[in-house]
């Protein structure tokens, strides 16, 4: 057995399609891990929504494979279960609730339906209902809710019919922004309560960096990166995909706080950063970004900076992006990986190349959660 | 009423409204499958089939009915079979005024469900799919009730309109005291005989009804939802 074969085997979710659309052919491969949140990322038209609708046997792809914990959902033109035969929960980008029936109901439909097989997640409706925060509103019409409040129905309506794999399209796509900030709460707590499997797509990156373990970025029905989120965000090509959303997530603990300047240390893999202070208490762990465009290099210690994070560094690697006279600067910085974006002529001027020690000048660090 | 109606009219009232409600049950179901088909599909065959769905909105109700006279009398393809099978022909019966209704109202019937099925779109569908609803289970427990003032449209069309019926009536019915005899060929007969007051009678009632479907259905379109709940 391969090293390769060993992953494969705990990743018991199989996705290959070869699917030719009007704009792309969507062409994947791909092994996913049997818990926590998968992100497929990728802007539209990446193919990503169609990918997830084929999971789900919305469309049906002449040539594909759906392998789910073992039982296969479609093998190409042989095996089709169709949608209601698979045991799956499905958010759609917008709420989508049953308009002639009340909260309770359209959360009822799944359950009557769903059957708790011996292998079901045994999700207890209850704990669900609670932790999406609905037990007040079970008896108003959708039309009553807000858009938060209908997408937090829709999700605990899908979980009602214990799915062993939740499928989750652009949940947040179609909610402002107070309202994305009151929903993504909710679901990092179903990411750590839940024990089943889900695959969420997006195009925005703060949801990849608040929820994902797991991430697949798509480029034009391509599969760019497959991998644990921490190692596709340092990778630097398919990184350039993301353009501006480029940047390093670090898991962090809170250090110490500078009650006077109102800011807060944390520690990470390969040194401190200073933040604003937010109240975060000490000893918390918490994630935080460092966008590509808000890091600088410089090959000697900066003195006389306004910038209070620098931090000593190795050059790892350097791309050229999207746009050439830009540059992507992979650096290494003790055990974690920064990702800086400067111009080529900086990379030129300064004689930026592999293995050179320089100073990472940071210039905002963005809390995700 | 009976004080001004004779009692020929009350009968052809009666006839009247077996007719129009029998059409009108009738006509829903049949229509469900077909708007849903056109609703849905995607064949090359759902322009033809809609235009043919859509004829008697423009075709004279006498050709609809000489057509009908011709298919279902003694003589006729229809009229043959239905004689082999022990039915009699179905010309000047009660049985095929309610045929020829079916096919004169179809469109009222056909094109409220289409919009309705329409303007529901695929994805509550493809939700009761992924909650493990079957196509039927979806159908009964979410198309339909979706649906609704679909339905209610088309039955207050249907009936309304089948009751307006006058060609196609006299051609297939023939005017049969009792049996197929109208309130609008009734209307028809006491005007051809000069007993206008009986003729003002029915006709005032259909007036009155007709507006109070109209008043009934511009108010269903304003509010649909507080006339349905």
């Amino acid at each position: 057995m391969t090293n390769i074969d060993r992953v494969r085997g705990a990743l018991p979710i199989q996705v290959t399609l070869e699917f030719a659309r009007s704009e792309f052919v969507l062409n994947v491969d791909l092994r996913l891990p049997g818990t926590g949140i998968t992100v497929l990322f990728g802007t539209s038209g990446s193919g990503k929504t169609t990918l997830l609708r084929c999971v789900a046997g919305l469309e049906r792809a002449p040539r594909a494979i759906v392998t789910v914990n073992g039982s296969e959902w479609q093998h190409d033109g042989s095996v089709f279960l169709p949608t209601w035969r698979r045991p799956l929960g499905y958010v759609f980008q917008e709420p989508s609730l049953f308009a002639h029936l009340d909260v309770a109901r359209n959360i009822r439909y799944g359950l009557s339906r769903g059957v708790p097989s011996a292998q079901a997640s045994s999700i207890s409706l209850d704990s669900v209902i609670e932790l999406l925060g609905i037990s007040g509103l079970l008896h108003r019409k959708p039309t009553e809710l807000s858009g938060g409040e209908r997408q937090r129905v829709a999700i605990a309506r899908a979980l009602a019919t214990q799915p062993q794999l939740l499928l989750l399209d652009e949940p947040l796509a179609s909610l402002d922004q107070a309202r994305r900030q009151e929903i993504l709460p909710w679901l990092g707590r179903l990411r750590d309560e839940l024990k089943i499997p889900m695959l969420y797509v997006t195009h925005a990156a703060d949801e990849v960096a608040r929820l994902a373990d797991h991430l697949v970025v798509l480029d034009r029905g391509r599969v760019r990166a497959s991998g644990p989120v921490s190692e596709v965000l340092s990778a630097i090509n398919p990184l350039v995909v993301l353009g501006d959303d480029a940047g390093a997530l670090l898991e962090v603990r809170v250090a110490e706080h500078d009650r006077s300047w109102k800011l807060v240390r944390v520690a990470f893999l390969g040194g401190d950063l200073w933040l604003r202070d937010t109240g975060l208490p000490p000893g918390q762990i918490a994630r935080v970004r460092v966008l590509a465009r808000d890091v600088s290099i410089a090959t000697e210690r900066p003195t006389h900076t306004s910038i209070q994070n620098i931090l000593p560094c190795v050059v790892e690697s350097i791309a050229t992006d999207l746009e050439e006279s830009q540059s992507l600067v992979q650096l290494r910085c003790g055990e974690s990986i920064l990702l800086a974006r400067i111009t080529s002529r900086a990379v030129a001027s300064l004689g930026l190349i592999g293995g050179m020690p320089v100073w990472a000048q940071i210039k905002a660090v963005v809390l995700v959660d | 009423m009976t004080a001004w109606l004779d009692h020929e009219s009350v009968e052809t009232v009666f006839v009247t409204l077996k007719l129009a409600g029998l059409t009108t049950i009738l006509l829903l179901i049949l229509a469900t499958p077909i708007a849903w088909w056109l609703a849905r599909t995607k064949s090359a065959w759902r322009v033809p089939i809609a235009s043919m769905v859509a004829l008697p909105l423009v075709l004279p109700p006498t050709v609809l009915g000489f057509y009908l006279l011709v298919t279902l009398g003694p003589n006729g393809p229809m009229g043959q079979l239905t004689q082999a099978m022990g039915l009699g022909s179905f010309a000047f019966t009660f049985t095929g005024l309610v045929i020829g209704s079916l096919i004169y109202s179809l469109p009222f019937a056909v094109q409220p469900l289409q919009n309705a099925f329409e303007a529901m779109g695929e994805r509550p569908l493809e939700v009761a799919a992924t909650l493990r609803a079957s196509p039927w289970d979806t159908f009964l427990t979410v198309a339909l009730p979706l649906a609704r003032p679909g339905y209610l449209t088309a039955a207050i069309l249907s009936f309304a309109h089948t009751v307006g019926e006058f060609g196609v009536v006299l051609m297939i019915g023939g005017n049969i005291p009792g049996k197929t005899r109208v309130v609008s060929t009734q209307i028809y007969g006491h005007v051809e005989a000069m007993e206008y007051a009986q003729a003002h009678a029915l006709a005032a009632g259909m007036l009155l009804f007709s507006f109070t479907i109209m008043l009934v259905m511009t108010w269903l379109n304003r509010n649909p939802m507080r006339a349905l709940s």
